[in-house]
């Protein structure tokens, strides 16, 4: 749904020129230095790229579904990474707050996070906690008018510039599931919390993830998420349709500019005597990336515009997180050989995209649990 | 001081234009429209002064179809108080810019009217001229610097060989140069809320100007494409082509 086309074009047309202008020079030197230059995080503050979708009475965008993913296509064009510092805010970091959260939860934090003052984190996979998602160890165990939270945190998108944790830990060790799982924010300074050493990724340099380590750190009961045990990982699923939408339409985005580099290269390079676009074999690399790119922002579309009538669109939502982020890694492997020999050189941006999209079939459920949610659908809806 | 800043809505600068098969025209079918750059500067340029305390209301203007709104709202994002828009479907040349702009002055009084230097189509160079000559208010044109204080604003020009500095008395005309500024992007907040400021509309007719263009185009065409060189064995060679063939030493 978009609420306003005149005012979303204008925000899209932004966006895009931000994008354009600022973060797509910057993209080689996050791919030497691993760091996004200080002064493109302020930028991206000073426009707002933060609070995308916190509610506007908290200072956000509050944008809707259909107008995030029309957002992240644009985000998709360049480096990852960059989308990935303001993701956490937009999604996990922040969403359980949004959901649940008491309003003096609210209040207290999702402005900061809109102005990306504050940096949001969320912990939920550990080390033996991965797809299985709500078999969740870390614990936390009432003391007086605290928590006392210990376990430890893999993965952590942000957690070394992270404000805030929201940590998923068992409030009661009796209930096996997720019923036994709730949800606290902790702020990063907090005493036990440590953040590990950088981890060193295939791809996405420039976009951190840490452990999170929690040793007997307190935490107040009133930080524990809607004031309610037990709720923490069924809130933290409410979040996941939109979350896997975003990837989708990142992955989208991100397959456009991989064959509008593919296009321009094919253009140019002169192989027996004319431009390899005009040889029949590049023609249908491009032809097919081109129609699964379409095909996956069509079905993204759909499903966010289904999403923002209030339909239920779990099964979709997997569709399209299945299908862009396994097309986006054909188109990445067809973008460099259509590069050829120069598609295996850093110099052109799509090696380094080959290797980052590579994590899109991964993360916010792989693409095995996808199929696992799209079956189980089926068959519930049938019988 | 109030500052009235003129925006006008241009084939965005990223798109390559091509002209019309029947060449009457520039094809701006389907094409992508922004603020021409140079009104851009313009409008940071305002909000700046206002930053600053020295301005306190910005008003946008843009002249053209009724999509020229965006190009208001857009400068609304950036912080320009309320916008106007002169809406009208004839291809508006500067003259009846610069008398609908008079028209405007003389309902709003800005103490400094602000304008891009030339937009990016027509590059006439001519609206912020003729606007001057129309109202009698001194101008600054090709604007590096700008300063305002005690009523009077003082404008470093980019001229041929040099810099220029003018002192005017307010109300003035000033119009942008490149270096004037760099414009800041429009927060996405601000896009948000540009659309609750509010923005009068009026036609040429309601300013009492008749807008019926004077300058008739005649054709329009690419430019010739470049020919394929060649190369010279020696310095000898090359001296000896530029001069006899094409004849340029």
């Amino acid at each position: 749904m978009i609420r306003d086309q005149e005012t979303l074009g204008q925000l899209i047309d932004g966006i895009a020129r931000f994008v354009r202008e600022r973060l797509v020079p910057a993209e080689a030197e996050l791919a030497e230095t691993y760091n996004i230059p200080e002064s493109i995080v302020q930028d991206m503050r000073d426009i707002g790229l933060f609070g995308l979708t916190i509610p506007e009475a908290y200072g956000g965008l509050g944008l809707t579904m259909e107008e995030e993913v029309l957002v992240a296509f644009e985000l998709g064009q360049t480096s990852p990474a960059f989308r990935s510092l303001i993701g956490t805010n937009n999604g996990i970091g922040s969403a359980s707050i949004v959901f649940d959260g008491t309003e003096a939860q609210k209040q207290r934090y999702l402005p900061r996070y809109a102005t990306g003052e504050l940096i949001g984190s969320f912990c939920l996979t550990e080390p033996d906690v991965g797809s299985d998602a709500a078999s969740v160890k870390t614990t936390a165990k009432k003391d007086g008018d605290h928590y006392v939270i210990n376990g430890t945190k893999r993965f952590i998108t942000n957690a070394p510039i992270a404000g805030t944790f929201t940590v998923m830990a068992r409030t009661n060790p009796e209930i096996k599931g997720a019923r036994g799982v709730s949800a606290f924010i902790v702020d990063a300074t907090s005493s036990g919390v440590t953040v590990g050493p950088k981890d060193k990724k295939m791809g996405q340099a420039g976009s951190h993830t840490a452990d999170v380590i929690f040793d007997d750190v307190r935490v107040p009961a009133e930080n524990l998420i809607g004031g309610k045990e037990g709720e923490g990982f069924i809130t933290s699923m409410k979040v996941l349709d939109r979350g896997r939408l975003h990837i989708s339409a990142v992955s989208v985005g991100i397959a456009e500019r991989l064959i509008d580099d593919a296009l321009r290269f094919a253009m140019e390079r002169q192989q027996f005597g004319k431009p390899i676009a005009e040889h029949q074999m590049i023609q249908a690399m491009l032809a097919d990336c081109k129609t699964e790119a379409y095909a996956a922002r069509c079905m993204v579309l759909d499903a966010a515009r289904k999403k923002d009538l209030g339909q239920q669109v779990a099964t979709e939502a997997s569709c399209c997180k299945l299908f862009a982020t396994e097309m986006v890694g054909r188109v990445a492997d067809k973008a460099v050989q259509i590069h050829g020999g120069s598609g295996y050189i850093a110099e052109y941006a799509v090696e380094r995209f080959y290797r980052d999209v590579r994590l899109f079939r991964l993360y916010e459920g792989t693409s095995e649990i996808q199929r696992i949610v799209i079956a189980r659908n089926m068959v519930k809806a049938a019988s | 001081m109030k500052i009235l800043v003129a925006v006008k809505r241009v084939v965005d600068y990223n798109v390559k234009v091509r002209p019309k098969s029947d060449g009457t025209d520039v094809d701006i079918a389907n094409v992508k429209m922004s603020i021409n750059p140079f009104c851009e500067i313009a409008v940071e340029e305002a909000v700046r002064l206002k930053e600053k305390g020295v301005a306190t209301e910005i008003i946008a203007i843009s002249m053209g179809p009724k999509q020229a709104q965006e190009q208001v709202r857009t400068a609304l994002a950036l912080g320009a108080d309320r916008g106007i828009l002169v809406e009208s479907d004839e291809d508006l040349q500067p003259l009846a810019i610069a008398k609908m702009l008079k028209a405007i002055v003389e309902k709003e009084s800005p103490d400094l009217v602000i304008l891009g230097k030339q937009a990016i189509d027509g590059d006439n160079n001519q609206t912020g001229q003729m606007l001057g000559a129309l109202t009698s208010m001194p101008q600054g044109t090709f604007a590096s610097e700008v300063n305002v204080a005690d009523g009077r604003v003082s404008v470093t020009r980019e001229i041929d060989g040099g810099l220029q500095t003018v002192n005017l008395s307010l109300p003035a005309i000033v119009t942008t140069d490149l270096r004037l500024n760099e414009p800041r992007y429009a927060s996405l907040p601000n896009i948000m809320k540009a659309k609750r400021k509010p923005m009068d509309t009026f036609t040429p007719e309601d300013l009492g100007v008749d807008a019926t263009p004077r300058v008739k185009t005649l054709s329009v065409e690419p430019p010739a494409e470049r020919k394929a060189g060649i190369k010279v064995a020696d310095v000898a060679e090359l001296v000896d082509k530029l001069k006899n063939e094409a004849k340029v030493i």
